[in-house]
């Protein structure tokens, strides 16, 4: 598709608002539970310029306050609209690093888009999807230009995770002329966006396009590098010369359920079935070696986002009934609404106020049911969604032959416990100044993303490394004035 | 990438290959393992870390054929490449001077134990060394182990070499003449490890093993290699690979261990398979 078409014309607000909302093109759910591809298909030019008329251009646009990297809204869509595509993703990329990326997996219904002038009356401008538009138009026409970057400052950073706080981090480090190493403990890059969210809502090309983009700029990628394990953030500093250290560590570690029967075989957390399926590629064995077994009968526990990526994915492997046990209702999923909607479409059993109390197993270990407790909603809680509550005698069991946990994940504390004097708070997350990102304990070193806030979002981990790398800047520029020092680590590693 | 400095056959499907490794050597404690991965296509394995040479950047890894994975490395050449090898992961095996040391390594558990055994000689330990195999080549890294140890026993099976029966036989007889030692540890198929515990739980003798659980990152990320310790879940590659075997839940364990047969045997069928075709082909073509 050409970056530069003729556009439309600016409508006046009256017939701006009669535009209905453009409704995604997607696989329907019959074709998609047989597949692995992208259940969206993206706008064509033409209805994405359609939808770019309906945008009122407002003069206070309530919309960029609702985006977290605060993205000029009205102006890419205005671009759009006058076919200036191109134009667009550049308006975008002055403070979004991946829009492709963002485009398919923000939760647009609780950032821009809620806020939209139109949500109010109409359905709001279907900011997200345009995003994913220009940013998709780019790619394919294959022009992408490599940011000027600035002349070598002779400072290196080190980054530790290649999740989307690594990455944006390093962009930013790298344009102003650091040099940069990422570290990354597996062997493929992208963090979560790899090994946890699925190729049908996120295809892998497209991470490893953003990934190659960075490679073009200088950046150097270790894989298979474990930091507190392969070499310590001591070692990062003293011996292989970094003078800044940024953790985009992400929050990797899995939560069980604590019931009783959790260790049969066929329990598994949503990471283990998430890794297995998208970053080694199960759903393709015996082509790819790692193997995965869902059998006929699926529970997934939990009902986030992590849930619903683990509910299609055992649907595609072929399980025929998938059900997913949450103890509070409909209401307070924490699922984005639109994979919720794709979830219901794609005919998973939701048992809403529904907690399981025991996994059953056979002699030979294996998972063979759930016994599950009907709840009710009672007083609010802290978090002030009301506290689900046991109905008393309510107890029924379901036969399963997989139960995957999907109920959290907290920090991985490989690389944190072994760098001596760094705050954590009490959930093992690493404790910043917002205004730099740097460690509170230790100065030089920097954090952001999941290992900063607990498992949140893509957008949050991307702009906390833009502010990151701002900071880190910062902090380059004093210790080249001789005001500050690297930290000398007192304490010896563990 | 890592290249394959040196590739030898130590025993009828046990390989030994040395490989560059610097960052993991220098690193390297006894105890620790790596995860390993041949191809874009393969599957992450743990291969315990059998010795490690910082001053020539390698590490030594011991591999038996057992899956489809361990097979393909028995085609690995000379000087030929391993995506890659991450580590040195595991917490290391406390290694101080506790007095006598009974180190017990069964089949393809003798490989981990040589550096628990020399590092525990080198801490002032005596090391008395008993190791098992079905058959007299499936005892490996003899003269390794004997160097490391004060004292050694081997057993066979089948009484090919050394004494008739089981490491423990040998380890009941060894505490019966010699008294109670310090500590033992024990390496080696499950079934043996449970049986190692369940003699030295009776006289009381601190034990610990290796355990050998499925994983798929070895970092603590996915909870595939969790087993049941003290009535507690800890994950073998982060809180391991080393646990009181006292305490070990080995029923749990065997079964865990059982997870993914239907699939492994197919993929090795497969593969055998497909070999034997290469084979055919190579035989037509000649
Ligand atoms: C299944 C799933 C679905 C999700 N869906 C959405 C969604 O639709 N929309 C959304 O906005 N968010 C979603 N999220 C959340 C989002 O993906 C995360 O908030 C985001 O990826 C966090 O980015 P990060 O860079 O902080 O960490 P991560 O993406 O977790 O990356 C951290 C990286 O650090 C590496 N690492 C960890 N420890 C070490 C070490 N010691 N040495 C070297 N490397 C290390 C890890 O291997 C990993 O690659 C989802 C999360 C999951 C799990
Ligand atoms: S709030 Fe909605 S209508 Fe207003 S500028 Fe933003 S996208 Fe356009
Ligand atoms: S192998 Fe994944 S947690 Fe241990």
């Amino acid at each position: 598709m050409p970056e530069r078409i003729e556009g439309l014309p600016e409508l006046t607000k009256k017939e701006r608002m009669k535009i209905a909302r453009h409704a995604m093109p997607e696989q329907t759910p019959e074709a998609r539970v047989e597949n692995f591809a992208e259940v969206a298909l993206g706008y064509t030019a033409a209805t994405a310029m359609e939808e770019a008329q309906r945008c009122l251009q407002c003069e206070k646009p309530l919309c960029v306050a609702g985006c977290p990297v605060e993205i000029d809204i009205p102006a890419f869509i205005d671009l759009i609209r006058q076919g200036d595509f191109k134009g667009a993703v550049a308006k975008i990329k002055e403070t979004n690093t991946l829009p492709a990326i963002c485009g398919r997996v923000c939760p647009q219904e609780d950032q821009c888009e809620v806020v939209c002038v139109l949500e109010k009356k109409f359905t709001p401008v279907a900011i997200g999807r345009l995003e994913r538009f220009v940013a998709d138009v780019e790619r394919d026409a294959g022009t992408t230009e490599m940011p000027h970057c600035a002349a070598p400052s002779g400072h290196k950073v080190a980054i530790i995770g290649c999740g989307p706080a690594g990455l944006a981090c390093a962009a930013d480090l790298a344009k102003l002329g650091h040099q940069v190493t990422i570290f990354e403990a597996l062997h493929k890059t992208g963090g979560v966006l790899v090994y946890g969210i699925p190729e049908f809502r996120l295809p892998k090309a497209i991470v490893d396009f953003e990934v190659e983009n960075l490679k073009r700029m200088g950046v150097e990628i270790r894989t298979g590098y474990v930091v507190g394990k392969t070499a310590t953030v001591e070692e990062l500093f003293h011996e292989q010369g970094y003078d800044a250290v940024f953790f985009g560590t992400g929050a990797g570690l899995p939560s069980f359920l604590g019931v009783p029967g959790e260790n049969y075989i066929g329990v598994v957390s949503a990471n283990e079935f998430l890794t297995r399926v998208n970053l080694m590629k199960a759903y393709d064995f015996p082509n790819y070696d790692t193997p995965v077994r869902v059998g006929k009968r699926v529970a997934v526990v939990g009902s986030g986002n992590v849930a619903m990526d683990c509910l299609r994915c055992a649907k595609r492997l072929g399980a025929e009934h998938v059900i997913c046990v949450y103890r509070r209702t409909r209401n307070e999923s924490p699922a984005r609404k639109e994979e919720l909607e794709r979830a219901e479409e794609e005919f998973i059993d939701f048992r809403w106020l529904s907690a399981p109390l025991e996994i059953y197993g056979n002699d030979d270990g294996f998972v063979t049911g759930m016994k599950i407790q009907r709840m009710e909603l009672g007083e609010p809680d802290a978090s002030g969604r009301r506290r689900p509550v046991p109905v008393a005698g309510s107890e029924y069991d379901i036969e399963v032959d997989t139960v995957i946990v999907a109920i959290g994940q907290s920090p991985n504390p490989l690389a944190t416990r072994a760098t001596p004097g760094l705050e954590l708070n009490r959930h093992g997350c690493i404790v910043v100044d917002e205004a730099t990102m740097m460690s509170r304990s230790l100065p030089g070193v920097f954090a952001g993303g999941d290992i900063v806030t607990g498992a949140a979002t893509v957008i949050l981990a991307m702009g906390a490394g833009k502010v990151a790398a701002r900071g880190i800047h910062d902090w380059l520029g004093k210790l080249e004035r001789g005001e500050v020092t690297k930290p000398p680590f007192t304490s010896a590693p563990a | 990438m890592h290249t394959i400095h040196r590739k030898e056959l130590i025993a009828p499907k046990f390989w030994r290959f040395v490989v560059a490794a610097p960052e993991i050597a220098r690193r390297h404690r006894p105890g620790q393992f790596v995860m390993v991965l041949l191809s874009d296509r393969g599957e992450r394995i743990p291969l315990t870390i059998a010795h490690s040479d910082p001053q020539a950047g390698t590490i030594t890894l011991v591999v038996q054929e057992v899956g489809k994975t361990t097979m393909s490395m028995g085609e690995l050449e000379e000087g030929g490449q391993i995506l890659s090898v991450v580590g040195p992961l595991g917490t290391p095996t406390h290694i101080e001077n506790f007095g006598t040391v009974v180190c017990v390594g069964g089949g393809a558990g003798i490989a981990p134990m040589l550096p628990i055994a020399a590092g525990m000689k080198k801490a002032g330990n005596r090391v008395l060394s008993i190791l098992g195999g079905r058959s007299e080549e499936l005892v490996i890294l003899r003269d390794e182990m004997t160097a490391a140890s004060d004292e050694i026993t081997f057993t066979t099976d089948d009484g090919s070499f050394g004494r008739k029966g089981f490491v423990t036989h040998a380890l009941a007889d060894l505490i019966a003449e010699k008294g109670k030692p310090d500590l033992v540890v024990a390496i080696g198929p499950a079934i043996m490890m449970k049986v190692v515990a369940d003699l030295t739980r009776k006289h009381e003798i601190p034990t610990l093993c290796s355990l050998n659980s499925i994983m798929i990152d070895g970092t603590g990320m996915c909870g595939c290699c969790r087993v049941t310790v003290g009535g507690q879940t800890r994950f073998v590659c982060v809180d391991g690979p080393e646990f009181d075997a006292h305490k070990v839940d080995f029923d749990v364990l065997l079964k865990r261990l059982r997870m993914f047969l239907p699939e492994e045997q197919e993929a090795r069928e497969r593969y055998m398979a497909d070999h034997a075709c290469r084979a055919l082909e190579g035989v037509a073509h000649a």
